[in-house]
């Protein structure tokens, strides 16, 4: 599956790109990462894995001279070199892919291209030349995007591609690509990795992070564990599994990730929508979730879910035959009424739309529960820190001080606040969108117990997720969405990450003598 | 070791927040300490009542306007928002004096109030529900209200009727165990607003509102209503401006609160509010207003620099403050 760059080969002996010797960064007496012995093979995916806090992005940062070490030395062929800033490091042939989308939005594919090193005729720059080269860039990283479309018009995926894109513009020893795919739906992930193995063919060596454990097994030639801001070893790919991978990076056995799965006896129905259209996002949508059960939403990205849900929640135009909420019809759709009847969202953005991050902990964990916490007009602060103190023991919210800033919080840390946040306003159903984006994988498992928890406790809930082994993992059934539309419904074992791939791309069911020989999808490996 | 690179960073960062926090109060005392150096006059009990009871207006206003711009929005039509309600209001006593004698003070007073939470709610709805940038409406509303007010006093001056003067005077001139009657009413604006900024759920939606408009609507927080809301409270702050203006020049002209817009935004800003939204300092905002006095005062009393420059010196001053904040930011 794996080794796709082969590094021992028939063909020339390979270069050590860039290598490390004791390399560590202390920011005052804490000390992040420490002792890192690192070599990188010019053409080969070499992948860094480790949990949240393990150090995989202060390393990157080390690498690309964006932060300097402060112990132990980086040689690049060989050579000991010393960077004062990203510029320093790009020269030398380094670049770094950030995670975050870092484009100018109103500026132009091509203009963003080019920022800061705009190809000039005399005194004028010149757009022919830039937007030609671009072009070609585009193609390379199999983007359809022309260059001159506004980059703020263009969907994650396409941005993903075009900031890849542009570092590839200069000719690069090691480029360092940040969770390139956490943007990306399935079939433009393999696209990206499709670039990637391009990339090292051309003798470039490529440093990949990734949360997604089954990239790195089909990518990577050698791995690299990180834990605890040290470097636990590197092996070669095609001996560990992706079980394996797991436990070195958490340093110890799994436990099993998903929780049980409950008996199929589900209560009454807690909420019924009758042909739910939200303008741009869905085509008459009508579903139900009863109490005791996870009804899963899966698709591709763009194919409308956090439209669709969003819409039903009054935060988008749309309009519905009918919306029942625990045997409420429920007449004027918005947050607050439906929050009333016992209907929450939990959004996917949790720093754009989830969390204020510049606010402390306790008014972030009372926004949406306010009026139960305070009855009258006056806040009641005691009952919010009690109220956080509780939330922090119940949903092990790892915290030193309850004034930090809900920003200062890791991501699994803010995903847990966020949930306690909407589970202060004591609703019966829940909708969660993309429940573990971007966390580690053991703050996942506990996400998942929590879910496990309140649905055993009579709650229904209603899970988004792009990845597939999560839906298969929780839930009951599962709605799959295509282009706006609910294009199949599957039950208990028809819930196999192939069955919802099938019909999120084909937009159909599939049927049993597609299914064909199949006998390892059902993700035992986690189980 | 990275919760403790977090806590680490979080406890330099509280101290540093406390100090920005404090930094108008001691701005303050430092522009006080400059003001007694320079000329001894300063710090008579008299210069200072009188330095105090000038910036009431500006404090006033900005009490409200730090609920504007903590929700995330700007009103620069309130210098010619309080002249309009000057306006209304005077024509208002002048008409019912004859009749009701000194009780239309109070009357006029009351009509003050709704005519200013009146334009307020024309602001905020426009603002809100016709979705336009704040800046863009209150720019037109600055125009329009400055029209009307010129429009009423015909190019001159509309003065309050002669028989109402004795029993308004007061007001401004007035004082009570020795504290002019504008300085207790801010002190009374100033706590109210404190009290809804910092202790009500409101406050509290309001600031969520400025910190982040989405996370407070996916939150169930009716944004629109709340930052319509501080409009109006905006409004009824200039309206009781208004009432303690004009028994100080006793009329209305085209002119009256020309740039306070201009003055009520320094004093908010170098209050410590951020003008992005989501952090509002309404002490800070007094404390603003009153560097802002202070500055005239000594530049007046000092003779070193001519008491023309005085909007330049204030304009430096936002300036300063904002490079101030910039760099206690980025150390």
């Amino acid at each position: 599956m794996s080794a796709l760059c082969d590094i021992d080969g028939a063909s020339a002996p390979q270069a050590v790109a860039m290598q490390t010797a004791g390399l560590g960064k202390a920011y005052g007496p804490i000390t992040v990462l420490s002792d890192v012995a690192l070599d990188i093979v010019a053409g080969e995916v070499h992948a860094i894995i480790g949990e949240n806090g393990a150090g995989k992005s202060t390393l990157m940062k080390l690498l690309s001279g964006h932060v300097q070490p402060t112990t132990g030395r980086i040689f690049i062929d060989g050579k000991p070199v010393e960077f004062a800033d990203a510029v320093q490091a790009e020269a030398a042939g380094i670049v770094l892919v950030h995670q975050e989308i870092l484009l100018a939005p109103d500026l132009t594919v091509a203009q963003n291209l080019y920022l800061g090193r705009e190809l000039t005729r005399g005194w004028m720059v010149d757009d022919r030349a830039m937007n030609r080269r671009t072009a070609e860039l585009l193609v390379q990283v199999g983007s359809v995007v022309h260059p001159e479309d506004r980059v703020g018009d263009l969907p994650l995926a396409q941005r993903q591609l075009v900031q890849i894109a542009r570092a590839l513009l200069n000719e690069h020893k090691v480029v360092i690509l940040d969770e390139p795919t956490a943007v990306l739906a399935n079939d433009e992930v393999e696209a990206l990795l499709e670039i990637v193995r391009n990339l090292c063919n051309h003798g470039v060596a490529v440093l990949y992070i990734s949360h997604r454990l089954e990239e790195v097994e089909a990518l990577a030639d050698r791995i690299t564990v990180l834990r605890d801001g040290r470097m636990i070893g590197t092996w070669p790919a095609a001996g560990l599994t992706q079980r394996q991978m797991a436990e070195l990076m958490v340093g110890r056995e799994l436990d099993m990730l998903y929780p049980p799965k409950r008996e199929a006896d589900h209560g009454q129905t807690l909420l019924e929508v009758v042909d739910l259209e939200v303008e741009n996002g869905s085509w008459s949508a009508s579903f139900s979730v009863r109490a005791g059960e996870v009804l899963g939403i899966g698709g591709m990205i763009g194919a409308g879910r956090t439209e669709l849900i969003e819409g039903l929640m009054g935060l988008r135009a749309s309009s519905a035959a009918s919306v029942t909420v625990n045997g409420q019809k429920i007449t004027e759709r918005s947050v607050r009424t439906l929050m009333g009847a016992g209907l929450v969202y939990l959004t996917e953005d949790r720093k754009g739309k989830g969390l204020l991050l510049e606010e402390e902990l306790a008014p972030n964990l009372a926004l949406q529960a306010m009026d139960t916490i305070s009855p009258g007009v006056v806040l009641n602060r005691r009952g919010e820190i009690a109220a956080l103190k509780q939330a922090v023991s119940d949903y092990d919210i790892r915290v030193r001080s309850l004034t930090l800033e809900a920003g200062q919080l890791s991501g699994g840390n803010q995903q847990k606040l966020l949930l306690a946040k909407v589970m202060m306003t004591d609703p019966s159903i829940v909708i969660i969108d993309e429940p573990t984006r971007g966390i580690d994988i053991g703050n996942k498992s506990q996400i998942y117990d929590f879910i496990d928890k309140m649905v055993r406790a009579g709650k229904a809930c209603i899970v988004i997720s792009s990845e597939m082994q999560e839906l298969v993992g929780l839930a009951d059934r599962v709605l799959v969405m295509r282009n706006g539309r609910i294009v199949a419904e599957l039950n208990g074992d028809d819930i196999k990450e192939k069955t919802v791939i099938y019909a999120a791309t084909s937009g159909r069911k599939m049927t049993t003598g597609e299914e064909g020989h199949d006998h390892s999808d059902r993700n035992d490996g986690d189980r | 070791m990275t919760t403790a690179t977090a806590t680490m960073a979080t406890a330099e960062e509280r101290s540093r927040i406390r100090w920005a926090d404090f930094a108008p109060f001691i701005a303050l005392g430092v522009i006080v300490l400059l003001g007694a150096l320079i000329n001894s006059n300063f710090t008579s009990s008299a210069n200072l009542m009188n330095v105090i009871t000038r910036s009431a207006f500006i404090a006033i206003i900005a009490v409200g306007a730090t609920f504007v711009i903590s929700s995330g929005g700007l009103d620069l039509s309130v210098g010619s928002m309080m002249a309009f309600v000057t306006g209304i209001m005077i024509m208002t006593m002048n008409g019912l004096a004859p009749t009701y004698g000194s009780w239309a003070i109070v009357m006029g007073g009351g009509v003050a109030l709704v005519v200013g939470a009146l334009c307020g709610l024309f602001n905020g709805l426009i603002i809100t529900v016709g979705r336009i940038e704040p800046f863009i409406v209150t720019l037109g509303t600055m125009g329009i209200f400055r029209a009307f007010i010129t429009f009423m006093t015909d190019g001159g001056s509309l003065p309050i009727d002669r028989s109402l003067r004795e029993a308004y005077r007061p007001v401004y001139f007035g004082n009570f165990l020795g504290i002019p009657y504008p300085v207790l009413i801010t002190l009374v604006v100033v706590l109210l607003g404190a009290f809804i900024l910092y202790r009500t759920k409101y406050g509290r939606r309001l600031v969520s509102s400025g910190s982040n408009s989405e996370v407070a609507r996916f939150s169930g927080v009716n944004v629109g209503g709340v930052r319509t809301i501080a409009y109006v409270i905006q409004g009824m702050c200039v309206a009781v401006a208004a009432i303690c203006y004009v028994p100080r020049l006793g009329a209305a002209t085209p002119t009256t609160g020309q740039l306070w817009e201009l003055q009520v935004i320094t004093a908010v800003v170098i209050g410590g509010t951020l003008l992005r939204g989501g952090k509002g300092r309404i002490w800070g905002s007094v404390a603003g207003a009153l560097i802002l006095e202070v500055i005239a005062n000594v530049m007046v009393l000092s003779d070193m620099v001519s008491e023309y420059l005085v909007a330049a010196v204030q304009g430096a001053i936002i300036i300063i403050a904002m490079l101030a904040h910039r760099f206690t930011r980025n150390r």
